[in-house]
């Protein structure tokens, strides 16, 4: 192992400790006994205790879970929908423009699409809630499961698909029986990528959420403006503790998968 | 290079041994291509092509990159329509039939296993699709895996074996609907040398035990000639000569396919009749004229080419008594390829003339050696002479 010259140490630990330092200070502050956040009086875990009890935490955390797996699932099946298009479509009238436009989501400032949203819905009259929500969601995250699935077919090799034509199989069967199973990690990741912009979510849901179907994130905040209380840095700590978890799972499944194959490949190559 | 082959015969020939359908009026053949011409927006990738491939046929397309050969292979298997013309299969117009209708089948130059399957899925993936009985599909997928020895490796996945080994597969996966046609691009690219020649006996030997007419694309001309019962050499998207490769390599019909098969001597000249099918060539000032033969006419002082291959010309110190063609020049190179040596010989006048004999002694006892004076002689048969 090389050791890290100074300049370097000193970059890596600044930028770890702008990244890591406000979360740390969060999750310590969670276990605090005092109901003052900003003062120390011993480690506690009540707060964890009041959350379980709180009831329009647990709800408005059902309400962000139901949203998050439904616009997900939407926007993985919409964005990958038209990553195929706009990759294997071939060269139809248009095909610029519309890969040009469908990124245009990923820049557009959140007001703005939260603002759209909600005049198409009290101009169709339709009542907000959590349909309103999940529409909205799905519609500014399927952009993004579109970019991950079309770099992904980007790489593919076309004739896998050619092949099982070749074989038989109608393109909707190709699709399904070769396609979609090969580029499955790529539409798996662009689903948790959604899921997480879904919870994470505060403008749009914000615009698009009615009296009865408030997020998580809503939720946090509207407390927060009468003040922070350790509960909220409690429920803040799950959160974070949530998604390590996701993603150290999602990211040791993938580097053993992709060690296994290069070992396969290299006793096929000595086997030769 | 493998000259014709009279094993090969089938039992519906009955009034010869020898396997040529394409000489025998009344066949009828299998594959038909009318006329057929190509276009990609400007560029014309098939110019106007007729030709007829018959059935239990190994056709080998072969030409540069870039001539239309994979064109014309993936219009046969439905990925590609013809802009002009039609495609006949066992006289069906096929063109309105898409890839997943036909009863042809193709191995893709990457061989296109589907990763995420093993093996045995992969020569069952096309019999699925025709809802084969369970037990009838085991005994196929089994007897594929049989002729192209993967026994023992069907339950392993596409990554798991080596690259010979999947271009095996990839075999069986096409040959497992028992095609009426089926289409190899390039189906040895990605192996070596060795593994190649190896394999090139193996595929003819599938082809006669299944009986299944092979098309394959190929840029090996060596390739092309070891397997194939017919060769059509092309050029931007023209057939230049369709023939045996004996024929193709004997008596090419151009300069362009003399130059392409083999390494070949071009003089360039004019003609002259002298006596029949005899012609004298003058084709340098204050040298002798050369005296060959040809079928073909050619007037008193047209224009022509000699095509004579290496190996048909005699280096030697002295010049022979009896050469009908002889020509003193000197060695400028020897390329050793150990069984053979090819010495360029350059002329006075600064053609260079290549000339191949066979190493039957040691290379220390090399009768010539650099900058050596010699005679070059050949037949008066042992050339061909073209027009263009």
């Amino acid at each position: 192992m090389n050791r890290l010259s100074w300049f370097n140490a000193v970059s890596l630990t600044l930028g770890f400790a702008f990244l890591y330092i406000p979360m740390i200070i969060l999750i310590i502050f969670s276990f605090n006994e005092s109901k003052l956040v900003t003062v120390w009086a011993g480690f506690s875990t009540k707060w964890y205790g009041e959350l379980v009890q709180n009831q329009a935490f647990l709800d408005a955390a059902w309400v962000t879970v139901r949203v998050a797996v439904f616009s997900s699932t939407l926007a993985t099946i919409l964005g990958t929908a038209a990553a195929y298009v706009l990759v294997r479509g071939g060269r139809f009238f248009g095909r610029t423009l519309f890969s040009g436009m469908i990124y245009a989501p990923l820049v557009m400032p959140e007001v703005i699409t939260g603002l759209s949203l909600l005049l198409l819905f009290i101009g169709i009259g339709l009542d907000r809630g959590i349909l309103t929500i999940v529409l909205a969601h799905t519609t500014f995250s399927m952009c993004f499961v579109s970019v991950v699935v079309s770099s992904r077919l980007v790489t593919f090799d076309r004739s896998l698909e050619e092949a099982a034509l070749d074989l038989g199989c109608s393109p909707a069967q190709a699709f399904r029986l070769v396609t979609l199973p090969i580029i499955a990690p790529a539409v798996i990741s662009g689903w948790l990528l959604a899921f997480t912009l879904s919870l994470d979510d505060l403008v749009i849901a914000s615009f698009t959420s009615g009296p009865s179907s408030t997020t998580l994130p809503i939720k946090i905040f509207s407390a927060v403006r009468l003040g922070v209380s350790p509960e909220i840095n409690a429920l803040s700590t799950l959160m974070i503790a949530v998604v390590t978890v996701g993603v150290i799972t999602a990211s040791l499944v993938t580097k053993r998968a992709m060690m296994r194959q290069r070992q396969d490949e290299l006793a096929a190559v000595r086997a030769e | 290079m493998r000259h014709f082959n009279p094993d090969r015969h089938t039992g519906a020939d009955l009034n010869s041994t020898v396997f040529a359908p394409w000489e025998d009026p009344q066949a009828k053949p299998l594959i038909q291509f009318r006329n057929v011409t190509k276009r990609f927006g400007d560029f014309t990738a098939i110019d106007n092509l007729s030709l007829d491939i018959f059935e239990r046929e190994f056709f080998a397309l072969l030409g540069p990159s870039g001539c239309g050969k994979t064109t014309m292979m993936r219009m046969l298997a439905g990925f590609e329509t013809p802009t002009e013309g039609h495609i006949m299969l066992g006289g069906q117009d096929i063109d309105p039939i898409p890839p997943n209708k036909r009863a042809v089948n193709m191995m893709f130059q990457s061989y296109a296993l589907f990763p995420h399957l093993s093996i045995w899925e992969n020569i069952a993936f096309g019999l699925r699709r025709d809802n084969m009985p369970k037990p009838e599909l085991d005994a196929r997928v089994e007897e594929m895996l049989r002729l192209t020895r993967l026994e023992q490796f069907a339950r392993r996945k596409p990554h798991q074996i080596s690259g010979g080994q999947r271009q095996r597969v990839a075999l069986a996966r096409s040959l497992a609907k028992a095609p009426k046609l089926l289409l190899l691009d390039e189906p040895l690219g990605a192996l070596d040398k060795k593994l190649r020649q190896d394999t090139q006996f193996e595929l003819m030997d599938i082809q006669e035990k299944t009986g299944t007419t092979f098309v394959i694309v190929t840029h090996d001309q060596e390739e092309a000639m070891t397997v194939a019962s017919r060769v059509a050499v092309m050029d931007q998207g023209k057939l230049m000569q369709v023939a045996t490769p004996d024929r193709i390599y004997e008596n090419p019909a151009s300069v362009y396919v003399a130059d392409f098969i083999g390494d070949v001597n071009i003089i360039k000249g004019r003609a002259s009749a002298q006596g029949d099918e005899t012609y004298r060539i003058d084709w340098a000032e204050g040298q002798a004229p050369i005296t060959a033969t040809s079928l073909a006419g050619f007037e008193n002082g047209q224009t022509c080419h000699l095509a004579i291959r290496p190996e048909k010309v005699t280096i030697s110190a002295e010049r022979p008594v009896d050469a009908v063609n002889a020509i003193q020049g000197k060695v400028h190179d020897i390329a050793y390829l150990g069984n053979l040596s090819t010495y360029h010989v350059q002329l006075p006048d600064g053609t260079i003339i290549k000339a191949q004999s066979a190493n039957t002694r040691r290379i220390s006892r090399r009768s010539f050696t650099w900058e050596d004076p010699v005679w070059l002689s050949w037949t008066a048969t042992a050339a061909v002479l073209l027009a263009s």
